[in-house]
């Protein structure tokens, strides 16, 4: 299942309801949600850990707007557009974490 | 004074066709007319806007058709509960129709 | 539809009924989805349970309470009601707060049960 999740995981539980009731799968960030994907954070040891579950990547466009992309946590992979759209294909359905 | 015949027996009435004798009413006398047949949907209507105005009191909302007719069965009795007897008294359709004579908002979904 | 063709949906609700209006129009398209005949799930996490909080008086706010409206989800065949534990326990509830009976369950069971759906809603 893949699991979109857009809201920052340092003002919003978005991400950790995620990571609490989800088992595995994919989990995409996307707009404020890709604060989560970086080093440094309150929350990098959560998605660290959540890492041997679960395949992460973030959104490219929403880092390189925030400024972020060059501190991506190593494990957690990026995708442009396209790659959000073969993400949503290739899985069988998907959660969004509003 | 003018009778109605029905199945052999005869029922007596007043000038207007209004049974005479309360207690003969029964279910082949309801039937035996169209004019019986409203009078009857006149009380069932009554009986569903009843039932309508009870069950928004309680739920908040007007039942979709499919849930007033299983409810209306339950309660009213299983020959009522039947999409075509409820179309025959609300033609405009059950939902809409019974919903504004009982004064209730439009049913979810009813477009 | 047949039962061959029915599809799991999964409404997962994860806000506070008055704050904003997600809480009423999740109920509002289940309403309508009973209509098709389809396996139809609600989930409630976080603040979602809060949706289901017994005794809810709107007057004051101008609001309509919908609270009620759960209890008619049976009659439209909706009898798939899950809580997350977790959720419940950190607002300091328990299933009788509850205004309707509902399956509550450890969160990475209501996880599993997700991964199943055809379609996930969320509100």
């Amino acid at each position: 299942m893949l699991h979109i999740v857009n809201k920052s995981p340092l003002e919003r539980n978005s991400l950790a309801a995620c990571l609490r009731i989800a088992g595995s799968g994919t989990i995409l960030l996307i707009e404020d949600a890709v604060y989560g994907a970086i080093r440094g954070t309150t929350v990098e040891a959560a998605v660290k850990e959540a890492l041997v579950r679960f395949r992460i990547v973030a959104l490219q466009p929403d880092l390189d707007a925030r400024a972020v992309a060059d501190r991506v946590i190593e494990g957690v992979g990026t995708v442009d557009y396209a790659g959000f759209v073969d993400l949503v294909a290739e899985h069988r359905n998907c959660q969004s974490w509003l | 004074m003018p009778a109605i015949e029905v199945n052999g027996k005869s029922y007596e009435t007043d000038e207007e066709g209004y049974l005479v004798n309360l207690a003969e009413w029964n279910e082949d006398v309801a039937n035996s007319s169209p004019r019986w047949r409203t009078w009857r949907c006149r009380a069932t209507t009554g009986e569903v806007v009843n039932f309508l105005r009870k069950y928004y009191d309680e739920y908040q909302i007007a039942p979709a058709v499919r849930v007033l007719t299983k409810a209306i069965g339950k309660t009213l009795g299983p020959e009522k509960g039947s999409s075509q007897y409820l179309y025959e008294l609300f033609p405009y359709g059950p939902a809409k129709q019974a919903c504004k004579i009982a004064g209730l908002p439009k049913p979810t979904g009813c477009v | 539809m047949t039962e061959g063709t029915a599809k799991k949906f999964m409404f997962v609700n994860r806000t506070a009924p008055y704050g904003t209006a997600y809480a009423l129009e999740s109920l509002e398209v289940v309403l309508i989805s009973a209509a098709f005949d389809q396996d139809v799930s609600l989930v409630f996490i976080d603040d979602g349970v809060f949706q289901l909080k017994k005794g809810q008086q709107t007057k004051g706010i101008e609001t309509k309470n919908f609270s009620p409206t759960y209890r008619a989800l049976e009659g439209y065949d909706v009898e798939k009601l899950y809580v997350d534990q977790e959720s419940l326990v950190a607002r300091g509830l328990t299933e009788a707060d509850l205004i309707v009976d509902v399956t509550v369950l450890p969160s990475r069971e209501l996880g599993a049960l997700m991964d199943e759906q055809d379609v996930v809603l969320s509100f």
